[in-house]
Order: C-alpha cells, then structure tokens, then sequence
C-alpha cells in the first residue's frame, strides 16, 4: 500500500520506518530536513522537503495514489487541516491524524474524521 | 451585531478598532498574554485571553449567539479550524477567514467557511486592473448562481473593431450590462452597438463562459 506520513518527528519517523520494512511503499514529508536524520539508514522509502499542507508538495509526494494519508506533527491544527485536505481534495480512502487535545478530538471526529489521541490512550 | 475576532495580531487590531467605531459588539480572542494587555489596556475589556480554536473558549464567550466569527490569525490551519468550530458546534451564521495561501480559497468554503479572504488575491486583482496585458478583470463572483461579474477591455487590436454586437456569438449565458467607452460615459449596450477600441465592457456571466466571452469580445 502506498502511505503519505505528514511530519517525520519521533512518531512519523519510528512509524515510517515500520511501514517500509513491512513492505509498504512510504513517503514521509516533513518542512524540515534536518528532521529526516531520525529515519534509520535501511529506509527504503522517499523522504521528501515541503509542507503537508501545500496541495503541490501533496502532489509530489503521490497523494493521487495514496492509500493512507497520516499527520504526526506537533501541531493538532496542522493535522486536522492537512487530513482534510487529503480527505476532500484528494479522496484519499483512509486518514488518520494524531490530536494532543482530547477536547479537540471530539470536535474532529464530528467532522468524519479518524483521530488517536495520546493523551487519552 | 455580535463579532468574534480571533487574533489579535495587527490585522485583528485595527479590524476591533474600526468595528468598536461602528459600534459593534466585538471580542477579540487572542492566546498572548502581553498582545491582551496592551489591548485591553488601550481599548478596554474587548480582549479575552485564550485559544479561538477550542470549543471551550468559544462556549466561554457565548460563540452560540454570535453573528460572525473572523479569523484572522497568521496560519491558515488555525483559521480553518476556528471556522470549523464555531460553525459546527455553535452554528455560527457568517464566518470568515484570512488565508495565506491563495489556493485553499476553495477547499476552505467547501469545509465551512463562508468568506476567505486573501491578500495575495487581492494585491494580484490590483494589479490586473493596471497592467492592461491583463484583459479580462474578474469583478465579483455570485457563488450561489455559478455567474462571475468580469471587465474586458477591447484593445486597439482587436478584430472586431468596427463589428456590431448583434453580428457576434456571445455564449448563452453571457449578458453584457455596460459598456464604458474610452471618451463618455457608460452606456447600456444594444444590439446595434459598436466596439471601439479602449471600450471597457461589464458582463455577467457563466463561471465556465469566462473564456468563451472573452474570446468572442477580443477575437
């Protein structure tokens, strides 16, 4: 399956490198390249420089083929924003998001949208 | 009218100052402590300290009997959000947000947003209107009828100088309302009516027959 990662911290980096040794066909984006030094030598799949929620850097990653579109970053807004815009620009089949505030989760989901929160788990 | 500003960064500012002057209810909600000092301190308690893109803050502020919500931080993610909140969960009637980038216009009104507004667009819109290379002006959009309110200029090498109106193809949805001519004043086209050069042409019509209009005015 191809997967876009939104943010290549500590979760998307650890998560990226999961996918890709399962055999998944990874993209991680990150506005940040010093970021991807967490991705550990054996990555197989793209690390890519832009913002996740820019429709070009979306499309560069390879969102029209996309199966699942993830956003780890440090910002709850961010992702909300960025899974939508792969949710309804993109019809991207499955996003997911990662949301700090458990009062925001709530709010997101109201709007269809499939969110972990670590703070509740 | 009840407004909620969110934001009160320079735009949120001056935007509080002139709507208090017209005498409006409004409320700015901004996350630094020293920004609401020192509006507070200058404009009164027209400042409540929190974040606009929590529920909570927008229940604490009574977002349920708002007329309008403007959302005028610097990042489009959290004006987006703000929007989405205060029309989802406190049904909020009008909101409005300030973009950044110019291409989430759309994709910001398809999730809730009633009006955008960017100032990319709005310096390009300025431009267009100077720099004559620019033929066609885009004026106003009637988003609920699909129609588009457009300015074209006839330039003096346009091949239908001299032609009729009547003895042009103008698409079905296309109505001409003005014509501006370069020395006059504005008039109401007829069928009859001539193309000059420097002619200034208001029209309204369909989204999709923006460029079929232009083509038939300009050859």
């Amino acid at each position: 399956m191809k997967v876009i990662i939104m943010g290549c911290g500590r979760v998307g980096a650890r998560l990226a490198a999961s996918l890709d040794e399962a055999g998944h066909e990874v993209t991680v984006l990150d506005s940040d390249t010093y970021s991807f030094r967490r991705l550990p030598s054996s990555f197989g799949g793209t690390a890519l420089f832009g913002n996740g929620m820019d429709t070009e850097a979306l499309k560069k990653a390879g969102i029209d083929e996309c199966d699942i579109f993830v956003a780890v970053t440090q910002g709850d807004n961010r992702n909300v924003m960025a899974c939508q815009i792969a949710k309804h620009l993109f019809n991207v089949p499955r996003v997911l998001s990662r949301i700090y505030d458990p009062l925001r989760e709530e709010m997101y989901q109201a709007l269809e949208l499939e969110t972990i929160s670590p703070t509740k788990i | 009218m009840y407004m909620i500003v969110v934001g009160g960064g320079r735009l949120g500012y001056y935007l509080l100052k002139a709507l208090l002057n017209e005498g409006h209810e409004v409320l700015v909600l901004e996350k630094d402590k020293s920004i609401c000092k020192t509006i507070t301190d200058e404009l009164g308690s027209v400042c409540f300290r929190g974040d606009g893109c929590e529920a909570a803050t927008l229940a604490e502020v009574g977002a349920g009997r708002a007329d309008m919500l403007v959302a005028v931080t610097g990042d489009d993610e959290d004006n987006l959000v703000a929007c989405q909140v205060a029309k989802h969960k406190y049904n909020v009637p009008r909101t409005v947000a300030r973009i950044r980038n110019p291409q989430h216009a759309d994709f910001f009104r398809k999730l809730g947003v009633d009006v955008t507004v960017s100032a990319t667009d709005i310096i390009l819109e300025a431009i267009e209107r100077e720099v004559p290379t620019h033929p066609v002006t885009e004026l106003m959009t009637v988003e609920e009828k699909g129609l588009v309110l457009v300015d074209v200029r006839i330039t003096a090498d346009s091949p239908n100088i001299g032609k009729a109106l009547r003895d042009l193809n103008f698409p079905k949805d296309s109505k001409l309302a003005l014509i501006i001519p370069h020395e006059g004043t504005a008039q109401v086209p007829g069928p009859a009516t001539i193309l000059a050069p420097g002619d200034q042409i208001i029209a309204v019509t369909g989204e999709e027959s923006v460029d079929a209009l232009k083509d038939t005015l300009r050859g």
